[in-house]
């Protein structure tokens, strides 16, 4: 029994069938658990207010949006490699969820930082870096779009994935270098000093366990939805055919 | 109801925006899936009975 | 591979298009600069490095899917891809070709339109430079896109979406040597990590593009 059995698209629509319910739940349960208990139950921050109560949908949302890229770019590499269909359709869903992700961030940070840096946007690192990943899943999303042929398609996406994600380092280390940063260190870090407090801590945690398994049932969905929609292209194909 | 202080209309706010881009997303994908799913059974039907 | 290169500068020259066309867009968006933010003269010292790296990597843009097309539609790309010389190198002969008619040209203009902007003096010695050095990583990076929508009949929006992200780092190393050049500061480390990009980028984008033109050939 290897991983590489889910690459069959009629296995992994049996197990992700069977598995897709639990994790739907799940993620809705902790998603309700850790935003109800982060909006209703925690303190207020000394400095910030109860603004600080946006955190159990900022860090969440920016910790999904970077890691579903890196995602795409191992299920691109999969692809690429041992050329396997579900690899790179996960890929292809798995973009407009991401998208939505930075969006968040992005969304929850600018409201967040009117009341306490004065200003909605500022050209800090950590900001222009997620500006520039959206422009990057915006032009990954335009080039699925783009190409009739699935396989070119996928095979095209791929490619600019991996070139992508060299420049999206180059460019986080690029806007550091241009700019000083007015955005806080790390939220989450083994480094206890930098950490947040427990009281804040607990909620945040069941929150991003939230959001990430809501990441993975609505990834299965729309991979799901992505197989079925490859099957119909070929059912019709075959029926014009005869 | 709990006590927001001055920054409630950022909070809510930011909530609103976020669960409403998550409901976007999840209704989107429903959506998508729903139509996908309705068509290929028809296509298959159809095959089925053209044998 | 020379043979190439020179067909290709030949054929650029011959269709006039991506010689002067890049150079006079250039030239337009830096004398609208003014009517935009004003002919303060101080002003436009301070933004004159920023808007002449704009200007030339739009203008260098402008010209960038001429660099695949024509040969996918007549049909020579496909004979370049069978040819015996690699098609890495075939990519790398063409983003050559395609420095040395808007590149290479942009970066000499560029002086001469710092005049109009009111640039500091030690800034034009910077600029140029920075220009000859970031311009050749614009062409690389400019191909790859341009391969990655050669097959396309309507590739030329999708080309700037995809290639203006991956021209972030490029633009603000540049700028940035410009703008301290301008200012009389030291130079040296976004000037270092300016080159490092170009050389990194002609070492490695080739063969990313040789592979997206290799898909779309299929």
């Amino acid at each position: 029994m290897s991983i590489w059995e889910y690459a069959n698209p009629k296995r992994f629509m049996q197990t992700s069938g069977h598995v897709l319910p639990w994790v739907s739940g799940l993620a809705v349960l902790s998603l309700a658990t850790g935003l109800v208990w982060g909006f209703f139950f925690t303190p207020e921050d000394y400095k910030q207010g109860s603004t600080v109560k946006i955190i159990y949908l900022h860090v969440p949302a920016a910790m999904l949006a970077i890691n579903i890229w890196a995602m795409m770019l191992v299920t691109s590499l999969v692809w690429l490699i041992r050329r396997h269909h579900v690899s790179a359709l996960a890929a292809k869903a798995a973009a407009p969820i991401g998208l939505t992700m930075t969006l968040i961030a992005l969304f929850t940070g600018a409201i967040w930082g009117q009341p306490m840096w004065g200003t909605w946007w500022a050209w800090d690192p950590r900001l222009t870096a997620f500006l520039i990943l959206f422009l990057f899943y915006l032009g990954y999303l335009a080039l699925w779009e783009a190409i009739d042929n699935p396989d070119t398609a996928a095979d095209l996406t791929a490619v600019l994935c991996l070139v992508g994600s060299v420049f999206a380092v180059l460019s986080r280390y690029a806007v550091n270098f241009w700019n000083q940063g007015l955005h806080q260190g790390a939220t989450l870090s083994l480094d206890k000093e930098e950490n947040i407090a427990d009281v804040f801590y607990i909620p945040l945690l069941i929150s991003i366990a939230g959001f990430v398994l809501g990441f993975v049932a609505l990834l299965l969905l729309r991979t799901r939805t992505e197989i079925r929609a490859r099957r119909l292209k070929a059912l019709q194909a075959r029926e014009r055919m005869a | 109801m709990v006590e927001l202080g001055k920054y409630a209309g950022v909070v809510l706010a930011a909530y609103g925006v976020s669960l409403l881009l998550l409901a976007g997303l999840v209704g989107l994908t429903l959506w998508q899936g729903a139509r996908t799913r309705r068509a290929l059974d028809a296509q298959e039907r159809r095959m089925a009975q053209d044998g | 591979m020379i043979a190439l290169l020179i067909r290709d500068l030949r054929l650029a020259m011959r269709a006039g298009g991506g010689f002067g066309l890049g150079l006079a867009f250039f030239l337009i968006v830096t004398v609208l600069v003014p009517f935009g933010v004003g002919p303060e003269g101080t002003l436009l010292a301070r933004v004159a490095p920023g808007v002449l790296w704009l200007g030339a990597l739009l203008a260098c843009l402008l010209s960038l899917d001429r660099i695949f097309a024509l040969d996918h539609e007549d049909g020579s790309l496909d004979l370049l891809a069978t040819a015996p010389v690699p098609l890495e190198g075939v990519v790398a002969v063409k983003a050559c070709a395609h420095w040395l008619t808007t590149g290479l040209p942009l970066t000499l203009a560029a002086p001469a339109l710092g005049l109009l902007l009111n640039l500091p003096g030690p800034g034009y010695g910077w600029l140029t430079l920075s220009l000859a050095a970031g311009t050749p990583a614009l062409s690389v990076i400019g191909a790859f896109g341009a391969a990655l929508t050669v097959g396309l009949k309507r590739g030329g929006l999708l080309l700037s979406l995809l290639v203006l992200p991956l021209y972030v780092p490029t633009l603000i190393f540049g700028a940035e040597v410009a703008r301290r050049g301008a200012e009389g500061l030291a130079t040296a480390t976004p000037f270092l990590l300016l080159a490092g990009i170009s050389a990194g980028t002609l070492a490695l984008l080739p063969f990313a593009a040789a592979a997206a033109i290799r898909i779309n050939l299929r």
